[in-house]
């Protein structure tokens, strides 16, 4: 496997009853970088995450996680994983402290100027008791727990879920500074793609148990374009357009959102004899919308990592 | 030095190009002078709260375009503007654009007239660029 690597699949698959969650998984993760890992609800994330770290048993394929195989993680490894699960899942009658105390017992290394600075950023009193805090204080702890140990590969899954937004803005700014150590790797997953633009290096998106994108957020962005098409009368019909994602018909105008698009493309669109042919700029948003809505064709895979044997 | 960056996500425009449209708007408009230094790589991320990579990005983009350099251990700094583009290649890129504009304006039922008067005070706005940088030297 690939040294360079934190996270490699190959072939993931997993299934609960004869319902695959999560289907033949190719990802590669590489070290150093922030991966944001998207996809809609019951798209298979938490399922493949859990997965990454031993915490369920794959039906079958392979993987390896900081050069470890996935299906035999040592406590050594483990160790140097940091895991924010959705559910925060803490002990109410500990105080903020005791948990970091508490925690701190199971790591050979914990750094607690990490774990204050942590709790300080999101204006935690050390005496408050667990179950007295909110949802974003709660964040904010499990947050300080899993920095604390200074993980390697911190792997976080829906950190932004529920947030409020100063928390929200606190986690993200948290994920900024991490990126100062360049040996450091996040893995998250989310719903934001405001969050994916801000701080991800490359974006995979999973959809319906399958992933459909793994690539650098700019090859992701570049790869979708949107045309439009003017007409003189009503636009004619569509042929078959290579890579058409969507089609946005309006009055004398054209509007069609395409991936990978190159000169078969464009010279099927020339074909129509539009009056005016322009490229549009596109949101991320869009590009993700237009990717995975229901118009969209699913037998495109984008790919960095693909293309090789 | 009177410039700040702001960002938004979820715009059709991508962050670094933001950054990078910014920076060229307040040198265009004098914000930002000869000699002004941007900040760091690292200080710009954490105050946008974007990937530092991605102001990276932009940066590198200021280099080539001549716009800014980087001293070694000193910061970045505005420096003179160099004609990047010769005169075909600039006429190359703004004639898509031009056509982008008047195709618009026509889809709305401007007229002609109408467009060259808005155009006109359009321009009033912006100096012209002074000698140097645009003379074909």
């Amino acid at each position: 496997m690939n040294e360079k690597s934190v996270i490699c699949t190959r072939g993931l698959t997993r299934y609960f009853g004869a319902k695959p969650a999560v289907h033949d998984l190719n990802l590669e993760v590489p070290r150093g970088c922030v991966f944001g890992f998207v996809g809609r609800n019951g798209s298979g994330k938490t399922t493949t995450i859990r997965m990454l770290l031993g915490l369920l048993q794959p039906t079958r394929g392979t993987g390896s996680v900081l050069g470890y195989d996935i299906h035999t993680l040592p406590p050594e490894a483990r160790a140097r994983i940091g895991y924010l699960t959705e559910e925060h899942q803490l002990y109410g009658w500990m105080s903020v402290k005791e948990c970091g105390d508490f925690q701190s017992q199971f790591y050979p290394r914990w750094n607690e100027k990490i774990f204050l600075g942590a709790i300080g950023h999101f204006n935690l009193k050390p005496a408050a008791r667990v179950k007295n805090l909110s949802r974003g204080e709660r964040a904010g702890l499990c947050l300080g727990l899993t920095l604390a140990p200074e993980p390697e590969l911190l792997v976080l899954d829906d950190p932004a879920l529920g947030l409020d937004p100063v928390a929200h803005r606190s986690l993200v700014e948290s994920m900024i500074y991490l990126t100062r150590r360049s040996d450091r790797t996040i893995f998250f997953s989310s719903h934001q793609l405001a969050d994916v633009e801000r701080v991800a290096d490359y974006i995979a998106i999973l959809d319906r148990s399958v992933l459909r994108v793994c690539c650098s957020l700019e090859t992701f962005r570049n790869s979708v374009q949107q045309v439009r098409l003017r007409f003189p009368g009503p636009p004619p019909p569509l042929p078959d357009i290579p890579g058409l994602l969507q089609a946005f018909r309006a009055e004398g105008e054209l509007r069609l959102t395409c991936v990978n698009y190159g000169a078969a493309t464009e010279q099927a669109l020339r074909a129509l004899a539009p009056a005016q042919m322009e490229m549009v700029p596109i949101s991320l948003e869009d590009v993700f919308i237009s990717y995975l809505g229901e118009r969209g064709e699913k037998s495109f895979i984008l790919s960095e990592t693909e293309a090789q044997p | 030095m009177n410039f700040n960056i702001a960002i938004s996500t979820g715009s059709n425009t991508p962050i670094y190009k933001q950054i990078t449209d910014q920076v060229w708007l307040a040198v265009i408009t004098g914000k930002l002078a000869v000699g002004d230094q941007l900040p760091s790589v690292r200080a710009l991320a954490e105050d946008l709260v974007v990937n530092p990579n991605t102001v990276a990005r932009a940066y590198a983009d200021l280099m080539r375009d001549g716009l800014i350099e980087s001293r070694t251990g000193r910061g970045v700094f505005i420096t003179r503007k160099r004609k990047v583009f010769t005169r075909e290649e600039g006429w190359r890129r703004l004639e898509p654009l031009i056509d982008a504009a008047i195709g618009e304006a026509m889809a709305m039922d401007f007229t002609h007239g109408e467009l060259r008067e808005a155009f006109e005070k359009k321009l009033g706005q912006w100096k012209s660029p002074k000698g140097g940088n645009r003379s074909d030297e």
